[in-house]
């Protein structure tokens, strides 16, 4: 299916003290599943909820499968399937009647018991929603998106606060579907085709992970401490070295090849008479790519 | 088999049903705090034999006399004491009345006691009639206890418009404001759920405990008290659901803002406390000034209470009330279009 199922442009929303969009413009095409990667505070949540049509944009404009929110905005709701960040579903109510209740808002859909059964939660069909663990919660709530078989599937920090089998659980479902915000990039990387990078209501870089990681033009990471701490002219210009930046009190190195870098830098290191105190080498990841772009960490930005 | 998806205002209306009875204490502030209220007030103010008046005889020689003659007045409880007892019982309020025979008959009282009043005319004649006096007119007395006069015929009619007030406006109101802060409002304004459905569907899982609410009410009223439903049935129907409608308004309006539960609270009770006070729940609003007696009768419980009254103690017919079911109906109108109008859905 071509063309494109969400598109904004010049989007701005400013509240009293702060810019939370400024200015973005994304289109996500049909079938594809985009991620909105940013550290807290990024305007990620704000930027979906215009998306989603729960916030009203100060500016720009916003098509979703082709409509406008103004005018289109019952028929949008049937067709796309919402988790919010944070919504505390009715606890008095179980998981079968919070399913079925969603369900009867949807002209069609699965049958909630499929669902259900899809969302590995047959065990607390008839347990308490007050009563599900934090990742049984967040797979109610993914049902409840999906309750209405729709086209465009938003998800808000779906696995905000879960343990890693909880969160792979949820990967799976959101795998068959598309679209979501996550500050997690680990999560970002496994699922988006693509992803847009935002920091302080601005796009600051968007493509395919591999893409957006050939960024950095360096595929692996050395990350080292000395003692005493070296200035970066000491080891920035060994072979393939493409930039360092600080990291705590560590140094990070962007290189192509570890093999012909680590030689390298431990000659360097043992040159100007220093000491190395600790080492380690990864494959270029997101993170690494928002701490070269912004200066600052993903998570505790 | 694929399970059969009914229409959405009926599953909201039955989630919001069983969220309610599995809300305990919820139950017991609707159900059982009328009943508790009703009893304490029934036998606080059920009738009685007039109490009898304590009155002090000096002792001297012909008191044991007069006592006898006192004992006959079914209104006083006479004993002998002597004049510094006497003295002090009368300044301490244990008895209304001395009667002093030692010279002429003298009565000590305080004049503006009703009871010292009461014993001095009871005492009087009882003691005159045993001196001999006959009365010139004959005369008999007819008791008035009309079933429908009584306390507490005035006081469950008055209870159970409180109660539809207090549980029309919590069980809109909390539940909004609840719904709100917890982010559930915008979860579901997220799906394609019709937002009049969502208020209809708070509404009718309202009129669903309203008749049991009623039902237990009344039924304790009569089984407890005897107190009857004189007019009829239908008439009391209608009068409940206008009442819990018009409740249900003030109740959507006042949460239709609100963002936190003390804010809602707050507001419930600044609303509420006029009505508990000047609406004639436990006494007749008769005793307030004419000149506030019209902002009085403008108040929903005020119209509720009349009319339940006119209906269950006075057998009025439903056109009687007619004017009662208008007031409340606007009330009910005007406050759901202001509430949805200004309704913070997020």
């Amino acid at each position: 299916m071509p063309g494109e199922a969400v598109s904004c442009r010049g989007l701005k929303k400013y509240y009293a003290d702060v810019k939370a969009v400024d200015g973005l413009d994304l289109s996500v095409g049909n079938g594809e599943c985009f991620g909105l990667l940013g550290p807290n505070g990024a305007g990620k949540t704000t930027t979906i909820e215009i998306l989603e049509g729960l916030t009203v944009p100060d500016d720009g404009q916003v098509e979703v499968l082709g409509m406008t929110w103004k005018q289109n905005e019952r028929r949008l709701r049937e067709r796309i399937g919402i988790s919010l960040q944070e919504t505390q579903l009715s606890e008095k109510l179980t998981v079968h009647e919070t399913v079925r209740l969603f369900r009867s808002f949807y002209p069609a859909g699965p049958d909630p018991d499929s669902l259900i059964h899809d969302m590995s939660l047959d065990e607390k069909r008839n347990s308490r929603v007050g009563k599900l663990s934090g990742g049984q919660k967040q797979r109610l709530a993914a049902a409840c998106a999906l309750v209405g078989d729709p086209d465009i599937l938003f998800l808000d920090e779906p696995t905000t606060g879960l343990d890693p089998q909880s969160r792979l659980q949820l990967w799976e479902v959101v795998a068959k579907f598309r679209s979501l915000t996550t500050h997690y990039m680990e999560e970002a990387e496994r699922l988006c085709d693509r992803i847009a990078i935002v920091d302080h209501g601005h796009l600051i870089a968007l493509g395919t992970p591999k893409e957006l990681i050939a960024k950095l033009e360096a595929p692996n990471i050395i990350e080292f401490t000395s003692d005493p701490a070296l200035p970066p002219d000491t080891f920035q210009d060994i072979p393939g070295c493409h930039g360092c930046s600080p990291r705590g009190n560590a140094w990070q190195l962007r290189v192509d090849s570890l093999a012909e870098a680590v030689p390298q830098l431990i000659a360097a290191v043992e040159e100007s008479g220093a000491k190395l105190v600790t080492l380690s080498t990864h494959a270029a990841t997101l993170e690494d790519l928002f701490v070269s772009l912004t200066g600052r960490e993903l998570r505790d930005a | 088999m694929p399970e059969k998806i009914r229409p959405a205002i009926i599953e909201l209306t039955s989630v919001r049903t069983k969220e309610f009875v599995r809300e305990t204490e919820a139950i017991f502030w609707v159900f059982g705090f009328p009943l508790i209220l009703a009893l304490a007030l029934g036998f606080a103010f059920r009738e009685k034999a007039p109490d009898r008046v304590p009155v002090a005889v000096l002792a001297g020689p012909s008191s044991q006399k007069e006592v006898a003659a006192l004992s006959k007045s079914p209104a006083l409880s006479p004993r002998v004491l002597n004049e510094a007892e006497a003295h002090d019982a009368l300044r301490h309020g244990k008895v209304s009345l001395v009667i002093d025979s030692s010279h002429s008959l003298t009565y000590r009282y305080d004049p503006t006691s009703p009871d010292g009043r009461t014993a001095r005319r009871e005492a009087d004649d009882a003691l005159q009639a045993a001196a001999g006096r006959r009365d010139v007119m004959p005369a008999r007395d007819e008791f008035v206890r009309e079933q429908g006069a009584r306390y507490i015929d005035f006081l469950i009619p008055g209870l159970l418009g409180m109660n539809l007030m207090g549980t029309g406006m919590w069980g809109m109101g909390f539940t909004i404001a609840n719904a709100r802060m917890k982010k559930l409002l915008k979860r579901l304004i997220a799906t394609p759920m019709r937002k009049s459905q969502y208020v209809m569907s708070q509404f009718l899982s309202r009129l669903i405990f309203l008749t049991v609410e009623v039902i237990v009410l009344v039924a304790f009223g009569w089984l407890v008290f005897g107190v009857r439903v004189n007019g009829s049935i239908l008439a009391l129907t209608i009068l409940c659901i206008v009442g819990g409608y018009a409740f249900s308004g003030l109740g959507l309006l006042t949460a239709s803002r609100a963002r936190t539960l003390e804010g809602v609270s707050g507001l419930m009770n600044l609303i509420m406390m006029p009505m508990w006070l000047c609406s004639g729940v436990f006494f007749s609003y008769e005793r307030f000034p004419s000149s506030v007696k019209p902002f009085i009768r403008a108040l929903p419980l005020t119209m509720l209470n009349d009319a339940l009254r006119a209906v269950m103690n006075d057998a009025a017919p439903l056109t009687k009330v007619l004017p009662h079911l208008a007031v409340l109906a606007a009330w009910g109108i005007v406050t759901f279009a202001i509430g949805l109008k200004i309704f913070r859905w997020q």
